[in-house]
């Protein structure tokens, strides 16, 4: 008894466990999940249980040692503890992620919305913008703009949520174009369902998977931009730890050369997560919908 | 055809457009203009040297009082006739001649990268879907799994720290050792020892998005039908697989690599800054840093043309070499 997916927004309690399902049957993408979860329980709530000493406490006698009983990960030029900067450095990354994402879906999806939707001459103008604002490459505008609102950590999440909304954008809007075609959609208005509500409650459900899978390929992309971002002395700004910016000292030789316990694990953490995010995403992928293209 | 590449040009100019529209709001947020930067220079010769009468003077003769519609088509028009404009900062270098300074270093380091990643990612991604479920492709899959996740810098300074500071094989930075007199083969030699780290990050970063490309094209082009009958025809393997596989396979990857095209110009900021590389990447953090807002500009404008023009001719590129593309 498999109803056709038609689209229709009230699926049943069985489609959600069915997805499930497909998901945990992705051995990588539980693993990953499992880490990612550990993770953002490590630098949110339990971060003063793991990390007591602190990201900014400097002990300066105890200046570049290395990894010890006492400081796990070693202590960095100035006497920090370096394990405990990983973790809080955790907090602005994965921070940064979610909030940078949540804004370029929800501006793109909109945007997306209303060009696949209406069509015609705003459909022209918005893809017009969007062409616009994808011309640019994205490292070299976000250095740009964040030379002109300076560095930070605000700044940062907004530069890139204000930057990144094209690709959702032209994804939405596909979406829209082909479901629009379908039967379902025709009912609805031909009962007389108001635009907005359309929009709301019977197009954007369907909508949701590929938001969800593109939202979290994003998180991992924007992690890895704000770590550049970091690293180059343009992100967050020290004394706060982020992963992006602990590398940051490892660009003169002697730090790389004779304190690798300062960089390496930062770099690990950024590699792991991103991992762990895109194996997630591609297991939400298969999980949702086997067929999805993202474009 | 020429209806599709007229469709295109079409949508090509107003985004061109919007470009430098773009661009020069940015250039209006900046704060402070050419005007700014000459008086303050002159201030911190002789104090009581420039007045305020003297800086508007000096902006009626350059034209920087009238609205901004006029500066912008007094820029635009500069801007087309390949007046980039000067830095900002003393010595007020034409910015033309910077850039024109830097552009070798990064179009010999991106072109060598991008070399080397097209071969031997079409060679990797293409031996992947051909054996399909082998330990090589689980093995390459994870690879390129890897190689999107981690990050440039660190496997620039993780490589640097291997190759260079534990196993000294390659130096850490730099364009070509300046303490030692070379012939010319030597010292081209001795460039390449420089150019290799570099290059090579670069290119293993590229290579992974290439393999992923080239290998699910090609899985997706070995399944259809016209596969099929050439093999029914008795055609030999190497040639169904080269002549009308891998031709067609490919097609996707001609995109791909097109979009790549434009990096020749910016380069790749973080890699070139790593390695002290001379190039536009450098320039780039340079005026960053520096906040000379008339260099950032252009670059950024240069980098959106090309990008914009780069997607116009692989678009054609596409269209000539894949008729199903110009007839739909």
């Amino acid at each position: 008894m498999s109803l056709p997916d038609s689209g229709a927004p009230f699926a049943p309690h069985k489609r959600q466990w069915r997805t499930l399902r497909r998901f945990l049957r992705h051995r990588a993408a539980v693993v990953s999940a499992i880490f990612i979860t550990v993770v953002v329980l490590g630098a949110f709530p339990l971060a003063p249980i793991i990390a007591p000493q602190g990201p900014l406490r400097m002990t300066l006698n105890a200046a570049g040692q290395p990894p010890s009983a006492k400081h796990i990960l070693g202590t960095d030029v100035i006497g920090r503890d370096v394990w405990c900067r990983v973790v809080y450095g955790g907090r602005v990354s994965i921070a940064v992620g979610l909030v940078a994402v949540a804004i370029y879906i929800t501006i793109g999806t909109i945007l997306g919305l209303i060009s696949g939707y209406y069509g015609g001459a705003i459909d022209a103008v918005i893809m017009r913008i969007t062409d616009t604002f994808m011309a640019f490459p994205t490292f070299i505008i976000l250095l740009c703009v964040v030379t002109l609102i300076g560095p930070g950590l605000v700044n940062g999440m907004v530069a890139i949520g204000l930057l990144g909304w094209t690709g959702t954008a032209r994804l939405v809007r596909s979406v829209i174009l082909s479901l629009r075609q379908q039967d379902f959609v025709m009912a609805a208005r031909a009962v007389g369902v108001p635009t907005r509500r359309l929009l709301v409650r019977h197009i954007l459900p369907n909508v949701v998977a590929l938001l969800t899978v593109s939202a979290s390929f994003g998180v991992a992309g924007t992690i890895l931009t704000e770590a550049g971002l970091s690293f180059m002395g343009l992100g967050i700004r020290p004394p706060t730890p982020s992963w992006g910016n602990m590398i940051n000292e490892a660009q003169s030789i002697q730090i790389l050369a004779t304190l690798p316990w300062l960089w390496v694990p930062p770099g690990l953490m950024i590699t792991l997560c991103v991992l762990a995010i895109n194996f997630i995403g591609d297991g939400l992928r298969d999980a949702l919908d086997p067929r999805m293209t993202l474009g | 055809m020429s209806r599709y590449l007229l469709r295109r040009l079409l949508q090509a100019l107003p985004v061109l457009f919007g470009v430098s529209i773009i661009t020069f709001f940015l250039l209006e947020l900046a704060p402070g203009d050419a005007v700014t930067a000459t008086i303050a220079a002159r201030r911190m010769e002789n104090p009581s040297a420039a007045t305020m009468e003297d800086e508007d003077a000096l902006r009626k003769l350059y034209g920087l009082d009238a609205p901004a519609y006029v500066r912008y088509v007094k820029w635009l028009s500069n801007i087309v006739r390949g007046n980039l404009g000067t830095s900002l900062l003393p010595p007020f270098i034409p910015i033309a001649t910077r850039i024109g300074l830097r552009l070798g270093p990064t179009l010999e380091l991106m072109a060598t990268a991008i070399l080397i990643s097209t071969i031997l990612g079409i060679i990797f991604g293409v031996l992947s879907a051909i054996k399909q479920y082998s330990w090589f492709d689980y093995v390459s899959t994870f690879l390129v799994f890897f190689g999107i996740s981690v990050p440039s810098f660190f496997a620039g300074l993780a490589a640097v720290f291997i190759i260079s500071l534990k196993f000294h094989w390659l130096p850490t930075s730099g364009y070509s050792t300046l303490t030692k007199e070379f012939t010319a083969l030597g010292g081209f030699l001795d460039h390449l020892r420089y150019l290799a780290l570099p290059a090579g990050i670069l290119a293993i970063e590229s290579m992974a998005s290439i393999m992923r490309y080239t290998r699910s094209s090609m899985l997706e082009t070995l399944r259809a039908d016209y596969v099929t009958v050439a093999r029914a025809k008795g055609l030999k393997e190497r040639v169904v697989m080269l002549r009308h596989a891998l031709r067609n396979a490919l097609l996707p990857v001609l995109t791909i690599i097109g979009m790549r095209l434009p990096g020749l110009f910016g380069g790749a900021v973080i890699i070139e800054s790593i390695f002290s590389w001379p190039g536009t990447g450098t320039l780039y953090m340079e005026g960053v840093q520096a906040h000379d807002y008339p260099l950032i500009m252009d670059m950024v404008l240069i980098s959106a043309v090309l990008i914009v023009i780069a997607n116009l001719l692989t678009d054609m590129a596409y269209a000539l070499v894949d008729p199903r593309v110009r007839f739909d």
